[in-house]
């Protein structure tokens, strides 16, 4: 990470190396930096770690088409992930975001920071995230002891389920070794409906009803003017095979009651993949991006009620439930008067996805845990990581 | 006699009972605190019935703020907490114990309120599972995850224990349907986690909650995800000759890239129980069936259903039954989902919940029925094939407590091949105690460690269901 005096870069090539490395750490007390691809710059700037990378953990070392599950090392790259499964026509079905172009960073995603990240893109609101798509994974606790949890199986409830707290925790809570996914097979093609010139309210609503139909939308954006075109641009997708993507676009088409052009199955994927990547959001280079999660429908009101306070541009995913929000970084970049308007369209939560070390260092990126979640949140921490090594700071102050 | 062991109740707390009853009185309605000896009865035990311990006392709160007035009293008091919901677990997990006040949801069961544009409901945690799809049914919605339990058990069982349901294969499980909880803490403090976003901030102790067995706090509301009906459904019925063929038929539909919304196994021992039953009309010649169902525009429907038929045949299937009518479905699904009642019926029965990798199903199932039969018992297999967790239902006479003994030691037998297999020793009905001696050959003794420290996080005297899930001797 750029600006970090970092004391040395370590690359265990194994999971005994990187055990080894936790237990000498741990005897000295000394905080480490987990890095995967480096693609995202996420989280709060913090203080002076050593570096650990995964890339020497690196390798698929479980594909099962038969049984659409894939395990892998967490250092693994994703377009190494993606090019095995694409050979046998298959896919992560939560769609993880490369955060490579709005962050502009360089770098290769990894699978673990997709997992520890909880990654995920347009499919969320129908497929889950990466939360829901992780089995299993294996992970060195504080202690440098190497914790399983999960497996490989579609159901499992045997003790915690630490793969879902994993999951998110940006490896906060130890570092994750190998982790395994549930796969779908991809879709036989897809395609898209795009309704122009719709304000946000309208937008939404037909978002949420076609999201109350039955035929299976699995991409719901708003883009409005200025986010990639110079006309609001209201995209919804389907996937499938051939004649049920006909068919179900054909009944959302009926839905809409507006008029609706067609994008076939190249311009569709194109466009849904920079809506995915956050490019089609109008953002400055020097802008702030905010990553805002609340109730679908009540996402143009929280939009309405910002725009006096604040100059920004935004786009609409997951029915509304997302929203990209770029604004400039003078101050703190919005954080109060966006959370606080979150807090009074009944609740959600605002994560500073792109800003500078300096705006990273002042505000909180994440958005601030309630007094109990806050608690349970330091004894869970403690629970895994009692010294504290993995990524102090990270996602909260002190912890 | 064999058997689960519990732990000996604290007679200092027995010796307090008539205090801690009066101190419960005193917080809430008095007929929320139930103590006679024979009104107890009933919480004896769940639907894992060998087992059986009268509590202290049962509390029925009637809100949120009465559980975190009982919770904030027991832990004052030191006096253990077992949650309960319906008492419909199948491992144990509601079982109280004989110094602990059992604290049942079932009174709580509102619907708060549902937001169809945002396809969400929040609900009382004793809301059953089933009232929730028929509050948001006429609407065209429904909540997902359907065990077969589904008319009995509440939403907050199926969140202790992250059910699953016959549907799963399209839908998830529970942890994927739930957006939202209100936890109270084992002091009383109320914690809301996450709400009505599609994510929540933060560590995700939504994920974390479900499948916690009681052993984290008490959920006393929820907000679920309901999602629209799909245009129609159809089950369709395939008869095989053996079972190999049948778990080959599964894997090769999956493998194709096709995923139904369910896919059910039964064999030979349970569609005869089931059809005696239920009268589905299933294959009484068939060795191995399975129940597909596909969802869609009838069109739709009949396309993937061609795709099926297709790879069924080349696994020779002797018999098709598609469903014509919206009757036929149900009698389809009603042999299924009594499967467990019917079994009942005709014999006692412990119900192993292993899962195991699809390429893994043929030799497990022979393998069980050979365990079994080596300890000269009956097995009937009812299972969700499509994600390989297995449902070996072992058949004894629960009069005979030699063959009880010999039907938990063949059970236990089935779960380490399930672990041996690559999978794992529940996939849906939890560890509660029935399985809780097994946790060693699933985990090391320090990742069972790190899940207790998990959990004391949040249950810092372990006062929640003890001697639940980890064995007893890992106890600290
Ligand atoms: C005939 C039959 C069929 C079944 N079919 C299925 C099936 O298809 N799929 C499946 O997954 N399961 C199935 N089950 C198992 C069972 O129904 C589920 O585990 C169900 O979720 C339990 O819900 P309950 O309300 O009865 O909970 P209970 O049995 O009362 O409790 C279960 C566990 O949850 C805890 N608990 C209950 N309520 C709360 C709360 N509010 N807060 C915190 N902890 C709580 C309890 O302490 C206990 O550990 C079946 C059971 C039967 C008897």
């Amino acid at each position: 990470m750029t600006g970090l005096v970092a004391e040395r870069t370590t690359v265990p090539a194994s999971e005994a190396e990187a055990v080894d490395l936790i237990r000498e750490h741990a005897a000295r007390a000394m905080p480490l930096r987990i890095l995967g691809g480096g693609t995202r710059k996420a989280g709060r700037a913090s203080g002076p770690a050593t570096l650990l990378s995964t890339a020497g953990l690196s390798g698929i070392t479980l594909f099962e088409p038969a049984e659409m599950v894939l395990s892998a090392k967490a250092g693994t790259p994703m377009a190494e992930i993606e090019a095995a499964l694409d050979a046998k026509g298959q896919m992560l079905p939560f769609e993880p975001m490369d955060h490579r172009r709005l962050l502009g960073t360089g770098g290769e995603p990894t699978i673990g920071g997709v997992a520890a990240g909880n990654i995920c893109g347009p499919r969320r609101f129908k497929a889950g995230g990466a939360r829901d798509s992780l089995i299993g994974l294996r992970f060195i606790n504080g202690a440098g002891e190497v914790i399983r949890s999960g497996g490989r199986v579609m159901k499992n409830v045997t003790g915690l389920d630490l793969v879902k707290l994993q999951a998110g925790a940006c490896g906060t809570l130890g570092l994750l070794s190998e982790v395994t996914f549930k796969l779908l097979p991809t879709p036989e093609t897809s395609a898209s409906l795009v309704i122009e010139g719709l304000g946000d309210e309208a937008a939404v609503a037909l978002l949420c009803k076609a999201a109350g139909s039955p035929f299976e939308m699995t991409g719901a954006a708003h883009l409005p003017a200025g986010a990639g075109s110079a006309t609001a641009r209201t995209v919804l997708r389907v996937e499938g095979f051939a004649d049920q993507v006909t068919y179900r676009l054909e009944r959302l088409a009926a839905l809409c009651e507006s008029p609706a052009l067609r994008l076939d199955a190249r311009d569709s994927l194109a466009l849904w993949r920079d809506i995915r990547d956050g490019v089609v959001l109008d953002a400055a280079p020097g802008d702030a991006v905010w990553r805002v999660s609340i109730a679908p429908n009540r996402a143009p009101k929280l939009a309405a009620r910002l725009r006096g306070a604040r100059r920004f541009t935004h786009i609409y995913d997951w029915c509304g439930g997302l929203m990209l929000l770029a604004t400039p970084e003078e101050g703190d970049a919005g954080a109060e008067v966006l959370r606080a308007a979150v807090a009074a369209e009944g609740g959600g939560h605002a994560t500073l996805l792109r800003g500078s070390e300096a705006l990273r260092a002042r505000i909180d990126v994440f958005q601030p845990l309630t007094p109990g979640l806050e608690r349970l949140t330091r004894a869970v921490k403690a629970s895994i990581d009692p010294k504290g090594l993995f990524n102090p700071g990270l996602m909260y102050p002190g912890l | 006699m064999a058997g689960i062991a519990f732990p000996e109740p604290s007679q200092a707390i027995l010796a307090r009972k008539r205090e801690i009853v009066a101190a419960l009185k005193a917080l809430i309605p008095a007929d929320a605190v139930i103590e006679d000896a024979r009104e107890l009865v009933p919480y004896e035990t769940d639907a894992f019935t060998a087992y059986r311990r009268v509590p202290l006392a049962v509390v029925l709160p009637r809100s949120t703020d009465e559980v975190s007035r009982v919770l904030k009293y027991c832990h004052e008091a030191g006096v253990p907490v077992v949650p309960r919901g319906a008492g419909t677990s199948l491992a144990g997990g509601a079982i109280p114990l004989e110094d602990a006040v059992v604290v049942g949801v079932a009174r709580m069961d509102r619907l708060i309120d549902v937001d169809f544009a945002n396809r969400t409901a929040r609900v009382e945690a004793g809301m059953t599972n089933l009232a929730i799809s028929d509050a948001v049914g006429p609407k065209g919605f429904f909540y997902a995850p359907d065990p077969s339990s589904q008319l009995a058990c509440t939403i907050g069982g199926n969140i202790a224990n992250n059910s699953g349901g016959a549907h799963c294969l399209k839908y998830g499980v529970t942890t994927n349907n739930i957006l939202g909880l209100t936890l109270v803490l084992d002091d009383g403090e109320v914690v809301e986690i996450g709400g009505d976003a599609i994510d929540a901030p933060g560590y995700d102790f939504l994920g974390l909650l479900c499948g916690s067995e009681g052993q984290m706090g008490i959920i006393t509301e929820a907000v679920v995800r309901i999602l629209p009906k799909p245009e129609g459904a159809r089950p369709v019925l395939f008869g095989f000759a053996t079972s190999e063929d049948a778990g080959a038929c599964v894997a090769d539909v999956i493998g194709a890239g096709i995923v139904p919304v369910a896919m059910e196994f039964m064999d030979k021992p349970a569609i005869e129980i089931c059809e005696n039953f239920a009268h589905a009309g299933y294959p009484m010649d068939a060795g191995a069936l399975l129940i597909v169902e596909v969802e869609g525009s009838n069109a739709e429907m009949a396309s993937m259903l061609a795709r099926i038929i297709e790879i069924a045949r080349a696994h020779k299937v002797q018999t098709i039954k598609e469903s014509q009518s919206a009757m036929e479905a149900a009698a389809i699904w009603k042999g299924r989902k009594s499967a467990f009642g019917a079994t009942g019926r005709v014999a006692d029965y412990i119900c192993m919940d292993g899962t195991v990798p699809l390429g893994k199903l043929s030799h497990v199932l022979k393998e069980t029925d050979r365990i079994v039969e080596s300890y000269g018992l009956r097995v009937a297999n009812v299972f969700h094939a499509g994600d390989g967790n297995m449902h070996p239902l072992v058949l004894y006479d629960v009069n005979d407590p030699d063959e009880r003994v010999k039907a938990e030691a063949a059970g236990m037998d089935i779960l380490k091949l399930c672990v041996e297999s690559g999978g794992c020793l529940t996939g849906e009905h939890g560890v509660g105690i029935e399985k809780r001696d097994l946790m060693h050959h699933q985990y090391r003794p320090e990742e069972l460690a790190q899940q207790k420290r998990i959990r004391a996080a949040f249950d810092r005297a372990e006062r929640f269901n003890p001697s639940k899930v980890f064995p007893l001797e890992a106890r600290s």
